[in-house]
């Protein structure tokens, strides 16, 4: 049933991204694909993997951005790992003419039964974030599962039970939970550190946070005039005489 | 985004062929369907653009044998009803269509019904197309207020050119052909006029920052891209090969859809023009290519949020 559930549930697990630690090394994006291409969305098409021009669906995309000097802030690099938000209003769900896509009401991750998509692209239209990617080969949308499969596995020790894209994070840059209940430790995070939610004026809701980057310290005065003033300065008076006369000598 | 050439014939062709279902229902409605056989002639052949249309669009699924799943999903899905109502609109033309041949004791308020249900199914029909558009936010400018007006339009006048053509070959087609084709042609030349100058002006509802989660006003640019070869998104969502070519393109549509067909739509009936038909043949070739130019255009010049990541 595309249309939402009518009592939604309280939990909605999510992701919590933290863009000030998260270091650009798509190690969430590859292991993403790599569980996930055996996992119940399997298989996760690659066309010409070696070929001219290799081509496949991957539920994490990881961005790279020079955000530019700002009042006190400096310039910076932003790495912005892209995936599905799980939202509460989720479009790609009441769009669907078949029923394939659906949000859980126990939990709030948005799914695609394979079994009953049409291979219509119009859920993938619908999304403004790109979480959904088709893949052409077996002509079914795909997208990210919040690792449904992993998350509840009883046959993986209970610490693995994550997403594979948290547990591969080596700068503990991804966080899961349960973002409906304000005591759990990422939605605390979200409160601290301030957490945002993407693009929420477009009404979709999304469960996911990002965390902005700290602000940076602006650096040492010194630093900060040098860059203000244009060419180099020299204070001849805090020179000893002979530095002072080479100076003179050298500036004729 | 990318426009796919079965979902531009789709509703072009359809459209053209729900156009001839209304304007035929309509004529069959006003003048009494006992008028003659060669009434029924538009209604009757209006199937063949509104069939290949419907399976040019199955044929673009990527699971065309589970199409039939479409028809489940109408309380919240603008694509399964349009699926739904395109299959209902075929009861009331079947019904028409037999009783026509062989029905001679079908009372004429049963065939006043199924006209009038012919009728408001196909502008159903067309109205959910446009509503598939139309209700997709990450798509600005589908999302004006002209978008369910020229879908309508564009069907009314490619089919009702069509209809036209078809009376002509056995009489003169009366006085809404005349006048009503000729003035709907540069109507809908300055819908599209006014659509087209205010998807070029209106600034996108969201930004980079709002898309990145970062404070409004921060500027970023593209530093590196997630991959090194076009993916599902960029393909799909980040066609751009229009934009070079969009403003010949759309005086190539206006002259098309709007200019040629009311010229050729008034000189049809002028006393000493002869063959009509011939005339209002090629106005409706014209506006059928207009229309699918506009429709190419209508994909390829939609800007989709996504591509704010990229």
């Amino acid at each position: 049933m595309t249309s939402l559930p009518s009592q939604p549930g309280k939990r909605k697990l999510g992701l919590v991204i933290d863009l000030d630690t998260c270091v650009g090394c798509h190690a969430c994006a590859v292991a993403c694909k790599e569980w996930n291409a055996g996992g119940i969305a399997g298989p996760l098409s690659d066309e010409q993997p070696y070929g001219r021009q290799p081509s496949g669906v991957w539920f994490n995309r990881v961005h790279s951005y020079e955000v530019a000097a700002s009042g006190d802030q400096p310039a910076m690099t932003l790495h912005f790992p892209r995936s599905c938000l799980h939202c509460e209003q989720p479009a790609c769900v009441t769009v669907c003419p078949t029923g394939a896509s659906y949000k859980r009401a126990e939990d709030g991750i948005v799914l695609v039964d394979e079994d009953k998509c049409i291979g219509c692209k119009l859920c993938s239209w619908a999304c403004p974030y790109g979480a959904r990617e088709y893949d052409a080969v077996e002509g079914v949308m795909k997208k990210c599962t919040l690792c449904v499969d992993r998350i509840y596995n009883e046959h993986i020790p209970e610490a693995q039970r994550q997403p594979a894209c948290v547990q591969a994070c080596p700068s503990r840059a991804r966080h899961f939970g349960d973002l409906g209940d304000p005591d759990s430790a990422v939605s605390q995070l979200v409160a601290e550190r301030e957490g945002v939610a993407l693009m929420p004026e477009l009404g979709y809701a999304p469960v996911n946070r990002y965390l902005p980057p700290r602000p940076r310290r602006a650096g040492s005065p010194e630093e900060a005039q040098a860059e203000a003033a244009p060419g180099e300065t020299l204070d001849t008076r805090q020179l000893n005489p002979l530095l002072r006369w080479l100076d003179r000598a050298l500036s004729r | 985004m990318h426009p796919s050439f079965s979902v531009i014939f789709f509703t072009t062709l359809s459209g053209l062929g729900y156009g001839l279902w209304i304007w035929s229902a309509s004529a069959l409605l006003h003048y009494g369907s006992q008028r003659g056989v060669h009434y029924l002639m538009p209604l009757a052949l209006g199937a063949l653009p509104v069939t290949v249309g419907l399976l040019s669009s199955v044929f673009h699924l990527g699971r065309p044998a589970r199409a039939w799943r479409a028809f489940s999903q109408w309380r919240s899905s603008w694509l399964s009803r349009e699926g739904l109502l395109a299959v209902l609109a075929y009861l009331p033309w079947a019904f028409i269509v037999w009783s026509a041949l062989f029905g001679q004791g079908v009372p004429a308020w049963a065939m006043k019904v199924a006209l009038l249900a012919l009728l408001l199914l196909s502008l159903a029909v067309l109205a959910c197309t446009a509503m598939i558009y139309a209700s997709l936010k990450p798509i600005p400018a589908w999302r004006h207020w002209a978008v369910l007006p020229s879908y309508l339009g564009f069907a009314l006048l490619t089919g009702g050119l069509a209809a036209a053509t078809v009376y002509a070959v056995s009489e003169w087609p009366g006085r809404v052909a005349q006048y009503g084709l000729p003035a709907l042609a540069l109507l809908m030349g300055a819908l599209k006029w006014r659509y087209w100058r205010d998807i070029d002006r209106e600034p996108l509802p969201a930004d980079r920052a709002s898309a990145l989660g970062l404070p409004a006003g921060r500027q970023a640019s593209v530093f590196e891209r997630p991959h090194t070869e076009a993916n599902y998104i960029t393909r799909e969502m980040g066609f751009v090969l229009a934009r070079k070519h969009g403003r010949r393109l759309r005086l190539i549509a206006l002259l098309l859809f709007a200019v040629l067909p009311a010229a050729l739509g008034i000189l049809a009936f002028l006393p000493a023009s002869g063959p009509s038909a011939l005339l209002l043949g090629l106005a409706t070739a014209c506006a059928l290519l207009g229309a699918i130019v506009e429709r190419w255009l209508f994909f390829a010049q939609a800007r989709h949020l996504v591509m704010l990541y990229y």
